[in-house]
């Protein structure tokens, strides 16, 4: 540790001013935070101090998210190794896992942080860790037989278009994360859905099992072949096809408490999304017409993405609506409009990722109203009290 | 502005006439400065060679409706001149239509409703209200023609992208070699797409305010 510190230290005066390296400050900059604290100091005038920065806050998300990578990774192999009947045991499947998903996470990190040095050496600002999180979770929201390319590609466009036009973190209308997957899901349908979901590459002397089916759950509702769908138990715990950090409900609770703990993830817009989302499942139970809509309204919750994207995705604290009774509505919203997406429409199976885009968009006319409603009302508190002194 | 018919005859070419028709190709372009046509762009550009038949037709509506309008300018009362520069535009455009119908029929099919809807294109409507209604003909069909070129360029831009993008193709000539479609290549199907023109759009305008720093508004 001390020798690394003091071979940045011997290094720094080249990337400083009038050094031979000027240019490329930013990225050295960003090495020294990312490895030691900074050592910039507030020069003058009071302020508080808190431990709680950036860097800390992106870290607990990371830290969330690691039960549900580890299932993830888990359950890859578990599904890879169901669908061409082979019993092998749990370090076998998760290092199979390991294999297929590393490269995934690597490849998201390596090109969305390119593209965050590219644009900080330009504009000359700091690299912010924003993006540590959004690499962990585009390839978690992704199935496991994604192209490397198109991650490569899909990660560049939701950095650039997504977030650095607007002005980099902090600045951004629509989850990176998100939008990534949606330009995948848009840009090339056939790698986003139907039989995607599992790694069935076989090598020499392996085949699938007769009668193997890669849909998911969705899928299988969506279709009406109900007789395939697995219990609620299998669901609820995870090992069913799906995206790779999707599946499990399990994982994404013990993420959830993490965030919760530490204050980062707000617990009402978790728990609204839950609320809009099984209010719209038992409507759609009074009206049943077709399966779908026959499903017990707690199945909406586990299946799919719903868990992780209420915990995950609809909490991001820069997408979301800023104030409280906002966040109220704009989690129920993305509730109901997820549920009436899944069951209405049936070309999407699944309406969690376009539901919390859509959402991400009104959230600043929600914070809006929600706002003047205040300053009405106090302003009219105000009138009152002057009446009566009056 | 103001009519300068008192003025000693300027020759055809002269800078000032350039300008006329240089400016709404960069720093004054309909599209990527004053944000007008922008429906078009999204539903037409799909293919470049839809594209093109659709830039065609506007530099030629354009240049026309400015000239006709200019000639008229001193004959059209003003409190009627709006209905009067539809009847012109309208005119245009059947030609056009008609045009396009008997020599290239599947991208008037293409086209469909949008060759119609140049009547209600704001570029054309823009340019005969505020020039030439006030200029002579020869500048007034300069003008036309150049913020019809300048919508065309955009236009043509967009088109390229998305189809080669979006369809692997070139005027319907496959220019993505097979050899690449081997090795995992796929279309980028949300290029298709209306999102991916105005996300296009926006990219060129982005890259003509960064070399074009005067007109970055900051306000």
């Amino acid at each position: 540790m001390k020798a690394l510190h003091n071979l940045l230290e011997k290094i720094k005066p080249q990337f400083e001013k009038g050094g031979r390296l000027e240019k490329f400050y930013r990225t050295f900059e960003a090495f020294e935070t990312f490895l030691f604290v900074g050592g910039n100091v507030t020069k003058r005038g009071s302020h508080i101090r808190d431990a709680i920065d950036m860097k800390r806050t992106m870290f607990h998300v990371v830290i969330a998210l690691m039960p549900v990578m580890l299932f993830g990774m888990w359950n890859v192999g578990y599904q890879h190794y169901n669908a061409i009947g082979l019993e092998v045991d749990l370090i076998d499947q998760f290092l199979f896992g390991l294999i297929r998903v590393l490269p995934l996470i690597v490849v998201s990190y390596a090109s969305g942080l390119a593209v965050e040095f590219i644009f900080a050496t330009i504009r000359d600002h700091e690299v912010n860790e924003g993006f540590l999180v959004s690499g962990l979770l585009i390839p978690l929201v992704i199935p496991v037989t994604t192209p490397l390319w198109m991650v490569a590609l899909a990660t560049i466009f939701a950095v650039i278009i997504g977030k650095e036009v607007f002005g980099g973190t902090g600045m951004n209308i629509l989850n990176p994360a998100l939008l990534a997957r949606a330009f995948l899901f848009f840009a090339y349908p056939s790698y986003l859905s139907g039989e995607v979901w599992i790694y069935t590459q076989v090598q020499e002397g392996q085949a699938l099992v007769d009668g193997f089916s890669g849909a998911t759950p969705l899928a299988l509702l969506a279709s009406g072949e109900l007789q395939y769908l697995p219990s609620a138990m299998e669901m609820f715990l995870g090992n069913i096809p799906g995206s790779i950090g999707e599946t499990s409900t399990v994982a994404v609770l013990l993420g959830a408490l993490v965030l919760v703990a530490t204050g980062v993830g707000s617990l009402r817009i978790m728990l609204t999304v839950v609320a809009g989302g099984l209010f719209t499942g038992l409507l759609f139970n009074l009206f049943a017409t077709n399966p779908f809509m026959e499903i017990p309204a707690y199945y909406h919750l586990i299946l799919g993405g719903f868990a992780f994207g209420a915990v995950f995705m609809a909490t991001d604290p820069v997408t979301a609506s800023q104030t409280g009774t906002g966040k109220y509505i704009y989690g129920f919203l993305i509730g109901v409009i997820t549920v009436l997406i899944r069951v209405v429409n049936p070309a999407y199976p699944e309406g969690m990722m376009l539901a919390i885009l859509f959402m991400n968009v009104f959230a600043p006319l929600i914070d809006h109203y929600v706002v003047q409603a205040n300053a009405k009302r106090r302003l009219r508190r105000l009138k009152n009290a002057q009446v009566k002194l009056s | 502005m103001s009519d300068n018919t008192n003025q000693k005859k300027e020759a055809l070419f002269s800078p000032k006439s350039m300008k006329l028709l240089a400016n709404p190709m960069g720093k004054d372009n309909p599209i990527t400065v004053q944000v007008l046509g922008i429906c078009s762009v999204l539903a037409i550009t799909v293919q470049l060679r839809t594209s093109l038949v659709m830039a065609i037709s506007v530099v030629v509506v354009m240049g026309f409706a400015n000239v006709i309008i200019s000639l008229l300018r001193k004959t059209i009362p003003p409190r009627i001149r709006i209905i009067v520069m539809l009847t012109v535009i309208a005119s245009l455009v059947i030609l056009v239509d008609q045009v396009l119908k008997a020599f290239v029929y599947d991208v008037s099919r293409q086209l469909s409703v949008f060759v119609g809807l140049i009547i209600t294109n704001c570029i054309i409507m823009g340019r005969l209200e505020a020039f030439a209604l006030s200029n002579k003909p020869w500048p007034s069909f300069l003008d036309g023609v150049g913020n019809a070129a300048g919508y065309a360029w955009v236009l043509l831009a967009v088109g390229f992208f998305r189809e080669l993008l979006g369809s692997g193709t070139l005027m319907g000539y496959q220019v993505i070699p097979n050899i690449l479609y081997e090795l995992g290549y796929e279309n980028n199907g949300f290029m298709i797409l209306p999102p991916m023109a105005l996300i296009t759009v926006g990219i060129i305008i982005w890259i003509h305010r960064y070399r074009d720093r005067d007109l970055i508004d900051i306000s």
